[in-house]
């Protein structure tokens, strides 16, 4: 059980490092990066916090403790797919009333410069 | 540029991916059967000659910046209309499978009911128009689906020859379905309390290219549009004044 908590511990650090350095070279937006830091750090905390793990595990009635820490873990990831799932949406909209109004301004455009051409 | 002429003020829009072989021939019809309505053909980011074929046989032409799928064109093309006054605008696809002939038939029924939409139907008469197997289990499978949501019977749910008026216009310029908007767009219309009526048309079969539903598509269609049809039933208005479709 110890040995599954450490490396708990050892991909959490993994991801916190990662992360940051993703943070730092603007590969992924401060915050994008937010709920990942979060996950992260509750994952990290709770690996090494055994007796607030076993209150967790306690409280969620499970047998042991490395599976209410993977449990855990499971639910963050979903909340956060859930949260990035928002943001494509958006994002998708946004994308396409963008393109819509590029052409629409396109073909304003190229009707001014062939009015002009006559 | 297109400007609407009176007195119907009637653009004739057609959106087309990679429709070489047959979108001269749809323009001339229209433009046959239309004489004075502006035709706009909306590019989906053909790869092929679409647009240069189109604009010689006389279409207006609006290019997507990138591919945006059926429902994002034809957003595009309702709110340029829009933006430019137009009263009617009615929908024929760049595959030829619509009789252009009927575009007037369309528009008088748009005008002599004063109902925001007017779809193009295959199965309000018989008139020859012939669909596959597979395409007819779906359209039934529809009709059932829609039968208590719109409180009304539709023929052709997946017709894509329609006609709106201006209301419709408004409405679509702020939302409409991105993928797969025939169906979706009925129920649009449906939470304004918009009405709607279908026309017969004749559907002809298609000729050139391929249909974007493809067999192994269909399951996914369906999930989608039914998917559709109940989140927009169930949609907060706010999302829809984002200015794009769903």
């Amino acid at each position: 059980m110890d040995r599954l908590l450490n490396v708990t511990t050892g991909v959490s650090v993994l991801l916190l490092i990662i992360i940051l350095f993703s943070v730092r070279r603007a590969h992924i937006r401060v915050e994008y990066s937010v709920s990942w830091l979060v996950a992260v750090g509750a994952m990290l905390v709770l690996s090494r916090a055994k007796p607030l793990l076993d209150h967790v595990r306690n409280w969620m009635g499970l047998p042991d403790s490395p599976l209410s820490l993977f449990l855990l873990a499971g639910a963050l990831a979903l909340i956060m797919f859930f949260r990035f799932s928002i943001v494509i949406s958006h994002l998708r909209d946004d994308n396409v009333a963008l393109a819509q109004r590029v052409a629409m301004l396109e073909y304003h455009l190229r009707s001014i410069e062939n009015h002009e051409d006559r | 540029m297109i400007r609407p002429s009176p007195p119907d003020r009637l653009l004739v829009i057609v959106p087309a991916l990679n429709e070489e072989a047959a979108i001269a021939g749809v323009v001339r019809e229209i433009r046959a059967s239309v004489p004075g309505a502006p035709v706009l053909v909306i590019d989906d980011c053909s790869s092929d000659r679409t647009i240069l074929t189109a604009r010689a046989a006389g279409a207006d032409i609006l290019p997507m910046p990138h591919h945006l799928g059926v429902g994002g064109c034809v957003q595009a093309g309702y709110k340029l209309a829009y933006e430019l006054g137009f009263e009617y605008v009615i929908r024929v696809d760049g595959d030829g499978q619509h009789d252009a002939a009927d575009i007037p038939r369309v528009l008088e029924r748009l005008k002599s009911t004063g109902c925001e939409m007017v779809i193009g139907s295959r199965f309000v008469a018989k008139n020859g128009s012939r669909t596959g197997p597979l395409r007819s289990l779906g359209i039934n499978f529809f009709r059932l689906v829609l039968r208590p949501i719109l409180g009304r019977s539709v023929y052709d749910p997946t017709s894509g020859f329609v006609g709106v008026n201006r209301r419709a216009l408004d409405v679509f310029s702020r939302s409409f379905p991105l993928e797969y908007p025939e169906i979706e767009a009925l129920v649009v219309l449906q939470r304004r309390r918009f009405r709607f009526e279908e026309v017969p048309c004749k559907f002809r079969p298609r000729t050139t290219g391929r249909s974007s539903i493809t067999a192994l598509k269909s399951m996914y269609y369906i999930t989608h549009v039914l998917l559709g049809v109940f989140v927009n039933m169930l949609r907060y208005d706010g999302r829809a004044h984002r200015g794009t479709g769903g």
